[in-house]
């Protein structure tokens, strides 16, 4: 088991900022012990996130920044991506699953982080959104030592 | 990370072979600007290769979305050929399998082009 770990980082509003979390979602879960199919979904689930921050929060303003933090602590990864933006409220986001919105261009963000993490809770900020993603570990993703403890 | 498009012409059916990541960027303006240009030509029955594309975000699939959208208005035909699991996978959560017509077999793809 790895030890207790918390690390943030200050990004700027960009693409390449997304490109980069995504590749530190990857190391950080496979730190954490979770297996491939876990981590893409992690690292999609991280993405789609960061976009959600850069893009619809900070609107790739260069005054604005996007803080993400890992916290992984043997049990669970703990992801949280905060952005300067005007705020969200999930529940104004169409379904993209209903027959109307199948067809739509945009909208599938939130649904595919729903999809691949354990919990995803949204808060508001003063000013913008932070948005928790969090993977628990399962007995099978532990080492036999530490699943039998 | 990037992508990359290139066009082949086989019995009236224009086969896009992609390759890398349809992401939010460049891979999504790339699919993008590939179709626009098809449909420029009045070629309206594309068949998109995506065995080697590893990566799909939601950016990608709402190009996918768009570009099956626009060819169908033109009267056109959109099929997609040999997804990987991870692409195969996201279709079915998102329920757009079943929109898409998706094919395993080139000959048999090309075959089911309307005449």
């Amino acid at each position: 088991m790895t030890a207790p770990q918390r690390v943030s980082y200050r990004m700027e509003s960009t693409l390449e900022s997304v490109n980069k979390a995504e590749a530190m979602a990857e190391q950080f879960s496979s730190q954490s012990g979770f297996d491939e199919d876990t981590r893409s979904g992690i690292s999609m689930a991280v993405r789609e996130a960061m976009i959600n921050a850069v893009l619809h929060g900070n609107g790739y303003d260069p005054v604005k920044s996007v803080k993400l933090t890992f916290e992984q602590n043997g049990r669970e990864l703990i992801i949280t991506i905060t952005d300067q933006g005007k705020g969200l409220d999930p529940a104004e986001v169409p379904d993209p699953l209903a027959p109307e919105n199948l067809m739509k261009q945009s909208g599938r963000g939130i649904f595919l982080m729903r999809a691949f993490m354990d919990e995803v809770r949204f808060r508001k900020v003063d000013p913008g959104t932070e948005i928790t993603l969090i993977k628990r570990l399962q007995n099978n993703d532990l080492d036999p030592q530490e699943a039998s403890t | 990370m990037s992508m990359k498009a290139s066009t082949r012409q086989v019995d009236g059916v224009t086969i896009v072979d992609l390759s890398g990541r349809i992401t939010l960027g460049e891979g999504s303006v790339v699919l993008r600007d590939t179709v626009k240009d098809l449909l420029g030509k009045g070629q309206k029955k594309i068949l998109l290769n995506l065995g080697d594309v590893s990566y799909i975000d939601s950016s990608g699939i709402g190009e996918l979305v768009s570009a099956f959208t626009s060819v169908r208005n033109q009267g056109g035909e959109l099929k997609l050929l040999h997804l990987t699991k991870k692409v195969h996978d996201l279709l079915q959560i998102t329920k757009l399998y079943t929109v898409f017509d998706v094919k395993d077999d080139e000959a048999g793809a090309i075959t089911a082009f309307g005449k």
